[in-house]
């Protein structure tokens, strides 16, 4: 579709003999959050990997905002506005939980190259690494070093850091891999005070959060999309109930 | 809000803050103490290992915060000695050439070698550095008209602005006490700066920075210029102090004897790699005054630093001041 | 440059080649299964040399010479990785780099303080003292024929060794990957003594061998090392395969090129220059060709799968 602000065609990656996502069509609208589930092993880590650039694939294109970013690096890809949270937290263990956020802030504040003047005392990147904090609900913990945060904290600062990035999509892989309830509850009520600000492609597991959040959802089985639509129409979906909701939902 | 920034944690300093404070003072004291003792000996000592310092703490930017193990980093050293030995071949001995040559000569060679090593990681970023120091110690080795093997002679130090400033062996400990101070502040900064923390956070996790936006490529790149630049202003005081060049100066163990200064004193803290030289060459100094088989004792030293003081000497005296403070 | 010449030069190559694999190949099993950079290899190569002549003055014979030095560098290199290497093996390269270096230091200096630093000899067993005729014209050391075999002997048993029994597939997987294989239950400890045992065995045969060829001095470790480096680099770490290959092309890379490239310089400068010239981009031939493969391919040509 011509507005979409996300778009993969016939997107292709194997593995030697194993065919991780198989002509795989799919987009974002701009504004909608829309959720990928699937069971383990469907390639769902693998496709996010594929929009963000690190991994490249067989064939196929991905148009970000119009634009051919096929063959862009990962960082190109990250300065056009598309950022992505790890399944496994990707932090920086040694900074602080500000710093971190801080550094997402940085990169979209001017040049980098600066050789002077301390980077950590920056009220320009510190000011909006606060609010992206206290956003996820970490405001209370912005020194601690990232590598002493608990799981779920971690999760969160996740979130911060690819909120920091201003992103015009934001791709979540498993935020809430691991996270207690109350955690879970938090994380979700985030999501939805920010629906609407840019697009974002959640893949996950919890199908409460899913179906909470989810203005469109995809069914993600082998690499290909089985069915693909409004929350109700693919819960009501036979196909889908078979393959995969039927084990999820009791 | 208001926003405290505690000690960002990317260098705990402990009790330790005073340490540069002193490390300087006491360099700045030891001409005094020599005209005082009358060991005049002393003074080109300190210079010597000034002039090392100044090359490790470059080392320390690479390895120590941006996890990029340079094997090769004696190169630059080399490359800044043989600019100032070339070009008094050919008459051109005032420091306002020979110095901007030297730096010139070895950014360039990081920045040529730096595009190819710096597409390649870990153990192979080791090796490819070694490469292409090993290149430069072969071309210097087959530079017939400028001693070759044997090294080249340098009839006398650098004019400074024509002024033979640095003759006078005080003086020019005081210019190589500013070049270490200068490199040292310059090079604080750049750790702190929003440069600096690039680098750093892509030492943690180049996968991380990379999906935040930065390319993290060239700030590898840059970095390996800068601290090619520097160790080749070490090079340029070090032809000066000793009058002499030689591919020696290029040697792959001359390179891991940088790391290893680096690594004695403690990565990541620039405090250590000074620190470091100077505990290296001292020891040196002193255990060859013993037995021209001191390395035989060094060695195993070094093996146990490895095993049991990963901090160096400056975590061991960090350790230190934790138990005393405490108690 | 005569066909002669070229033929020999070439057996010169082969010569060095098998040299480098024997120590290449202790070098990158340990580096590929155990992920530790052992600088000290080349040391071994040397300690094997030194005690080879000490038996062989004890002894008289080169082979009991060669038996028991093997054993003894074998004994060295299992203290070495029981004292020293085991407990690095979590650590990162860098502590690596550094503890090897101070064994360098230390087995350098040992050996000059016990054996002095005047280079000595070995001398090759009678049988194999000779020159034999080739072909025509082509009169090349026996000595150096019995090296280039056993190299080969060496590299197929290693071949059949690594690719058809239970061990050596279990050295490949430790190459692949290392945690998996002692999370199967393998006595991973058991599996790096091994592995590193061997390799110190290799590397000190190969400094045996070479003893009656050159001269046996401190530091003649160094630059086998380096080259050893470059050979595990370009063939890829982890692989025999690679290491084999790789090796031979060093060889006589590096072989061919120190003794034609004056001449092959000729033909596009005059004789002066080439004579400067030659020499320099003959030592620097391997290392151009090692940048050129990591620019190409930056994990070598043939790396252990998955790394």
């Amino acid at each position: 579709m011509a507005d979409a602000v996300l778009h993969l065609e016939k997107l292709r990656k194997s593995f030697g003999a194993l065919v991780v996502t198989d002509d795989l069509t799919f987009d974002v609208m701009p504004g909608e959050l829309h959720a990928v589930i699937g069971p383990n092993g469907a390639g769902k880590t693998t496709l996010i990997n594929q929009i963000s650039g690190l991994v490249a694939p067989d064939s196929g294109t991905i148009l970000f905002a119009g634009r051919d970013i096929s063959a862009l690096p990962t960082h190109a890809r990250a300065e056009l506005g598309l950022a992505r949270s790890f399944q496994v937290s990707s932090i920086l263990p040694g900074f602080s939980a500000l710093e971190n956020v801080a550094l997402a802030v940085q990169s979209r504040a001017g040049s980098s190259f600066r050789v002077l003047g301390r980077a950590a005392a920056e009220a320009a990147l510190n000011g909006p690494a606060m609010a992206a904090l206290a956003d996820v609900g970490l405001a209370e913990r912005a020194q601690i070093p990232a590598g002493e945060l608990s799981h779920g904290e971690k999760r969160a600062l996740e979130l911060a850091i690819a909120l920091a990035l201003q992103p015009k999509v934001l791709l979540l892989d498993e935020p809430m891999a691991g996270t207690g309830r109350e955690e879970t509850a938090r994380l979700v009520e985030v999501l939805r005070r920010l629906k609407g600000r840019f697009s974002v492609v959640l893949v996950e597991h919890d199908m409460t959060a899913v179906f909470a959040l989810a203005d469109r959802i995809s069914v993600l089985i082998y690499g290909r999309i089985l069915a693909s639509g409004t929350p109700a129409g693919v819960r009501a979906d036979p196909r889908v109930v078979a393959a995969y909701l039927g084990d999820e939902m009791e | 809000m208001a926003v405290s920034l505690a000690a960002s944690p990317a260098r705990p300093r402990g009790g330790l803050q005073a340490l540069p404070g002193g490390i300087f003072l006491a360099f700045a004291l030891i001409p005094i103490v020599a005209l005082l003792t009358g060991d005049t000996y002393l003074v080109s000592l300190g210079s010597r290992v000034m002039i090392f310092a100044i090359a490790a703490v470059a080392l320390d930017l690479l390895v120590g915060y941006g996890a990029l193990i340079s094997f090769g980093h004696a190169a630059f050293i080399g490359l800044g000695a043989y600019a100032v030995g070339i070009l008094s071949v050919y008459g051109i001995t005032d420091a306002l050439v020979s110095l901007p040559v030297a730096l010139a000569v070895s950014a360039a060679y990081a920045l040529l070698t730096g595009v190819v090593c710096l597409r390649t990681s870990g153990v192979y970023f080791i090796m490819i550095t070694l490469a292409f120091g090993q290149m430069a110690f072969f071309t210097a080795s087959s530079l017939a008209p400028f001693g070759g093997d044997d090294g080249l002679t340098i009839a006398a130090r650098n004019t400074l602005a024509g002024f033979p400033l640095l003759r006078d062996e005080r003086a020019f400990y005081y210019v190589v006490f500013f070049c270490l101070l200068g490199t040292y502040v310059f090079c604080r900064a750049l750790v702190a700066s929003r440069f600096g923390r690039v680098v750093r956070g892509a030492k943690e996790n180049p996968v991380r920075m990379a999906t935040i936006g930065f390319d993290v490529y060239r700030f590898q790149l840059a970095t390996y210029v800068i601290a090619g630049a520097l160790a080749g202003l070490s090079g340029f005081l070090l032809a000066n102090a000793t009058e002499f060049v030689s591919p020696a100066y290029m040697s792959w163990q001359r390179s891991g004897e940088l790391i290893v200064m680096v690594l004695l004193g403690g990565l990541g803290s620039l405090d250590g790699a000074i620190v470091g030289a100077a505990a290296y060459l001292l020891t040196e100094e002193w255990l060859s005054g013993f037995t021209e088989h001191w390395k035989v004792i060094f060695g195993p030293v070094l093996v146990l630093v490895v095993l049991f003081a990963r901090g160096g000497l400056i975590g061991l005296a960090r350790d230190l001041v934790r138990r005393f403070t405490r108690g | 440059m005569s066909t002669t010449l070229l033929a020999v030069q070439i057996l010169n190559g082969l010569q060095l080649g098998v040299l480098l694999f024997l120590v290449a190949a202790g070098l990158t099993l340990v580096f590929g299964v155990m992920d530790f950079i052992n600088l000290a290899h080349g040391a071994q190569y040397m300690l094997g040399a030194y005690l080879a002549v000490a038996f062989y003055a004890l002894t008289g014979s080169f082979l009991s010479a060669l038996v028991l030095a093997l054993a003894a560098a074998l004994a060295f290199g299992l203290v070495l990785e029981f004292a020293v290497f085991r407990h690095l093996y979590d650590r990162d390269h860098l502590d690596h780099v550094i503890a090897t270096f101070g064994i360098i230091l230390f087995l350098n200096h040992g050996v000059k303080l016990v054996w002095g630093a005047a280079p000595l000899s070995l001398p090759m067993p009678e049988l194999f003292s000779g020159s034999v005729r080739l072909a025509e014209g082509l009169v090349y050391p026996v000595w150096r024929l019995v090296i280039i075999a056993a190299g080969l002997a060496i590299a197929a048993l290693l071949y059949v060794l690594v690719a058809h029994t239970r061990i050596g597939m279990l050295v490949r997987a430790g190459a692949t990957n290392a945690v998996m294989v002692s999370a199967l239950g393998v006595n991973i400890r058991r599996l790096f003594m091994i592995v590193f045992g061997f390799g110190a065995m290799l590397a000190g045969f190969a400094g045996i061998m070479i003893a009656p060829i050159l001269s046996v001095e401190p530091g003649m470790g160094d630059n086998i090392l380096i080259l050893a480096f470059v050979v595990i680099v370009i063939g890829g770490i982890g692989s025999i395969r690679g290491a084999f290959l790789a090796a031979l092309l060093i060889g006589l890379v590096d072989t061919l090129g120190r003794s034609f490239s004056v001449d092959i310089l000729r033909l596009v400068m005059g004789p002066s220059p080439a004579r400067t010239v030659g020499p320099a981009i003959a030592s620097m031939l391997i290392y151009l060709l090692m940048a050129v493969v990591l620019y190409v391919r930056p994990t070598g040509l043939f790396p252990a799968k998955g790394r």
